[in-house]
């Protein structure tokens, strides 16, 4: 086993980042709030901050001036003063972050930032997740790998404010002048022997009116907590099994719930022919037909599953009645954009790449779960909501209340993936408690999240490049998907910044191609670089779709990264020796040197073992990854027991990342080593089999994400030291870059490109669970099984 | 309705349920201890993973009629006081190693690890990169590497 964490060589990192705004101290000059209150309450005011754009230049792609994050970030701008901090007395920061925890480590990077700035114990900063708040308007979304981005600023802001306005108020305690005094670890003292916690100046400091000030934000120099490595601080509640999600939380008379769903995706039920024997079920206190399926609301989940199995409900057809993977593929296949190679000399040499991908679940391993009690004129609701106004938004029209009589808990995640984007769960949730006029706790089974649950769409990505005495004159990638569904609220963002989007010439575009563009990037001098995204509208209001830790740039980046060594091949050059001839960022150079330096790039391997690198530039960051890929039968044939795919297995990972300013290290080496799993089960095990408008997956015994069997003996995070003075996203960053390098590695290994991902689609060998009924009954042999 | 008595966390409960209902809804459900996770209920993702009578076990695929008074079941909220200390050391390798993303999973991986520990010491061996290899608590965060740094460090430990 082998995980490190080291830095690097370091050389400015500014060339990653769109926008240099301020120069000198007047990067660091903000302008905010101190509120009315009994108790000092500060808010952060950026609008008047905002950076200003560059002209556009007609070279670059688009994310090079402005891509996802700016967008989110602009988005957020115009409501962020109301993220406030309040100090009590007790001398403790208190914060409710606008954004949702489902494992990424924000609650501790925020935590951290806000120490920073107030010179205060990070133990004593309070983070808490903020109910849904419909004035923060979009300013309440956790996606895109933005939050740190988009909030790393307004928080700092507001956290100066607070520390300034405790020194003014000391300052008066003392007799003394604010810039005679010292703060540390949360007291603040002068040079004669006067001290006073932050608690005791709380009050004193707080203002009667709301009060405009400029503050100075903290040099990076000085920075003490932001860059160091912090564990999470939920860490003990996590092991000892103290921290809730939300089936854990006990809400009063909020009993278990479960859904009978249709065995075709999508498919509605038409009616239950024996309610009356399922109401005298043991346990079962309610049945309600609602659109989804047919609920059961009992005394325990196991009596629910009981009670499904028993449902005699005949169903209507779903909207993908009668597809299959093979016809999905035929429609994506007829509707691919043309590929036009531009005039290029005759002689230039074309490298093609055509590739597949199959449909994927994005579903954590809490599955969807929302509490709800829906009364005659109010309604409560408990969920991991990524997007918590939207879900108050939709459940408010689903069950026919003003949105301000809905009120919307945000609980912290069993991980989202994307999945928590879409407020599905909290909406049938309410839905079902309104039919009931009962509190529910809703819960999918684990079989209904791949069958009805969000996925990540089936796409193909064709590429056709040009080569002409060693130099790419052309590279085209078409990618052509199902629709991938932004209605979770960044086509609201979107909408919003259209005279933003405009001058950049994504004005005109759909919610999907806009995001596309505002998200792919290829790096390299490859001469005319097209990247162009065709959803064909066949596939509209078909499938239940969504982002899946990454949008389409894991698929995009395979696709392109296997055409580059095929190119490298063609002008006979070694894959990371070409890679950095033509790579035209110096910070992804950087990042790419160090993973082949680290890697050991080109040492000698067995026949069937290989290397594969792959870069990815990104949300702010870029990667580098290197992995090696072991093919040979005695790791393939691997027998660990029925139900266990080995197959390849990556016996080594080698990430390295660029990520701007990192906040947590810690947190940071830990999202790229999540993130090196997902992309070995992209490339590799997981997927979702679609016959005849069913998807056969029902369980992780045959929704292979990446087990301990796939796991690489060795991986490694390496971080590169920045200059930057803002953070990149790092939740999805590995995503691409791995699933990318494990697909170039397999290639180089096995002398073949492959043309479907996952590589183990087409062999899977499992038999599909039950469809009617529905969920499987759980196995009643579990003493015999003990270990 | 029948009454069942087995005893959890070092204490004696008594539920009324029928003996059908598996244990991880008792637990869960009936007694509130909300450690154990539900992540499949077909005894494959391994997130209830808890112990019985020291060794683990998947209570989503026992029925509660089946556990018998003198039965010792144990979940994530009673491991700590199997051992001298604040936490079990594998606990405080979990905190140590900054194991956890969301943490959904987390008490099941503990649970079996401690299992797993127990069982190569049984066959009178120290764990194995094999060993960890077949562990089949899944983790979609992806927390893999950390979960195999934190066995062999809270191995050393217990």
């Amino acid at each position: 086993m082998a995980s490190t964490s080291r830095h690097g060589s370091s050389s400015p990192s500014s060339e990653l980042h769109n926008e240099d705004p301020f120069a000198g101290l007047d990067r660091r000059r903000f302008i905010g709030y101190v509120m009315a209150g009994s108790t000092l309450v500060v808010a952060a005011d950026l609008v008047s901050a905002r950076p200003a754009r560059a002209a556009v230049p007609s070279g670059p792609q688009v994310p090079e001036l402005y891509d996802l994050e700016d967008l989110q970030t602009d988005s957020a701008l115009p409501t962020s003063q109301l993220i406030t901090v309040t100090i009590t007395k007790a001398g403790r920061a208190s914060f409710a972050l606008p954004r949702t925890e489902v494992g990424q480590g924000i609650l501790t990077s925020t935590a951290m930032i806000l120490a920073e700035e107030l010179d205060l114990p990070v133990d004593r900063v309070d983070v808490t997740l903020a109910p849904a708040r419909p004035e923060l308007l979009l300013n309440q979304l956790t996606g895109g790998s933005n939050t740190t981005f988009s909030t790393y600023t307004p928080i700092r802001v507001a956290a100066a404010i607070a520390r300034q306005r405790l020194l003014e108020a000391a300052a008066i305690l003392f007799g003394t002048t604010a810039d005679r005094l010292t703060t540390t670890g949360g007291v603040i003292s002068d040079t004669v022997g006067n001290r006073a916690t932050y608690g005791d100046l709380a009050e004193s400091a707080a203002s009667q009116v709301v009060e405009a000030v400029e503050v100075l934000l903290r040099p990076k120099k000085e920075f003490k907590v932001i860059g160091r490595p912090r564990n999470r601080d939920d860490a003990r509640a996590a092991v000892t099994g103290a921290k809730d999600f939300t089936t854990d939380l006990d809400v009063p008379n909020a009993r278990p719930t479960m859904v009978c769903r249709a065995p075709e995706h999508g498919g509605t039920p038409r009616s239950l022919t024996n309610k009356a024997a399922i109401l005298k079920m043991p346990g079962v206190t309610h049945v309600a037909q609602v659109p989804t399926g047919i609920a059961v609301r009992a005394k325990t989940f196991g009596q629910c599953i009981d009670a499904i199995r028993a449902m005699k409900v005949s169903w209507n057809p779903g909207p993908v009645h009668g597809m299959s993977d093979a016809t999905v593929l035929k429609t994506l296949r007829a509707n691919e954009l043309p590929l036009v190679v531009p005039d290029v000399p005759v002689l230039a040499q074309t490298v093609e790449t055509d590739v597949a991908f199959a449909f994927r679940s994005s579903a954590a391993l809490e599955t969807y779960s929302a509490i709800a009690d829906v009364r005659s004129d109010r309604a409560t609701i408990w969920a991991g909501l990524k997007v918590p106004i939207l879900a108050q938004q939709r459940v408010a029209e689903a069950i026919g209340l003003p949105q301000d009589k809905v009120k919307v808990h945000v609980v912290t995640g069993g991980g989202s993936f994307g999945h928590k984007l879409f407020g599905d769960h909290a909406i049938e949730a309410a839905v079902i408690s309104k039919a009931m006029k009962a509190p529910v706790k809703l819960m999918w089974h684990r079989a209904d999240e791949p069958r009805q649950g969000r996925l990540h769409p089936m796409a193909t990505s064709r590429v056709r490049a040009t080569v002409l005495a060693g130099q790419v004159l052309s590279f085209e990638q078409r990618h052509t998907s199902v629709t991938t569904d932004f209605s979770h609220g960044l086509g609201e963002m979107i909408t919003s910044q259209a005279d933003e989007l405009d001058p950049i010439g994504v004005g005109g575009l759909g919610f999907a191609e806009t995001i596309f563009t505002l998200t792919q990037e290829l790096p390299y001098d490859f001469g005319v670089v097209t990247q162009l995204l065709n959803e064909p509208l066949q596939f509209e209001d078909t499938f239940s779709t969504g982002s899946m830790r990454n949008i389409y740039s894991p698929d995009v980046c395979v696709a392109a990264e296997l055409t580059i060594d095929q190119l490298a091949k063609k002008v006979g050059k070694d894959p990371v020796a070409f890679r950095l001839s033509m790579l035209k960022n110096d910070r992804v150079k950087a990042a790419l040197e160090k993973v082949a330096e680290e890697g050991r790039w080109g040492r000698t391997l067995p026949a069937g073992v290989a290397q594969g690198v792959a870069i990815h530039k990104e949300y702010k960051g870029c990667t580098a990854v290197l992995v090696e890929i072991d093919t040979r039968p005695k790791t393939v044939e691997r027998d660990l027991g029925p139900e266990t795919v080995t197959g390849p297995r990556v016996i080594k990972v080698v990430i390295v990342v660029d990520a701007g300013l990192v906040i947590n290290p810690r947190g940071v080496e830990a999202q790229m080593q999540g993130g090196a799993m997902d992309g070995i089960a992209l490339t590799l095990t997981s997927s979702c089999h679609l016959q005849n408008g069913r998807f056969l997956e029902a369980s992780w015994d045959n929704y292979f994400y990446t087990r301990q069997w796939n796991v690489p003996p060795t991986v490694e995070v390496h971080i590169m030291p920045s200059d930057s003075d803002t953070p990149g996203g790092v939740g999805e960053a590995a995503v691409g870059s791995t699933a990318a390098a494990v697909a170039c590695a397999y290639a180089r290994a096995t002398k073949k490109v492959p043309t479907f991902f996952p590589i183990n689609h087409d062999d899977i060998d499992f038999t599909p669970k039950s469809f009617v009924p529905p969920v499987p009954q759980s196995p009643t042999n579990g003493l015999k099984l003990t270990r | 309705m029948p009454k069942q008595t087995f005893i959890l966390n070092g204490k004696t409960v008594t539920v009324d349920v029928n003996d059908d209902v598996r244990v991880l809804w008792v637990l869960r459900d009936l007694l509130k201890v909300t450690g154990p996770k539900y992540g499949c209920g077909i005894n494959v993702c391994k997130a209830c993973t808890s112990h019985i009578n020291g060794k683990a076990f998947n209570p989503c695929s026992v029925k509660v009629g089946d556990l018998k008074p003198k039965d010792r079941v144990t979940t994530i909220e009673g491991l700590a006081a199997t051992t001298p200390g604040d936490l079990h050391p594998m606990q405080q390798a979990w905190i140590d190693h900054d194991v956890a993303q969301c943490g959904y999973c987390q008490p099941g991986q503990i649970m079996e690890a401690v299992a797993l520990v127990k069982r190569v010491r049984r066959e009178g061996r120290e764990i194995r990169d094999s060993d960890l290899d077949r562990i089949r608590n899944i983790c979609r965060c992806g927390t893999y590497v950390r979960i195999r740094e934190a066995i062999e460090a809270g191995a050393r430990r217990m």
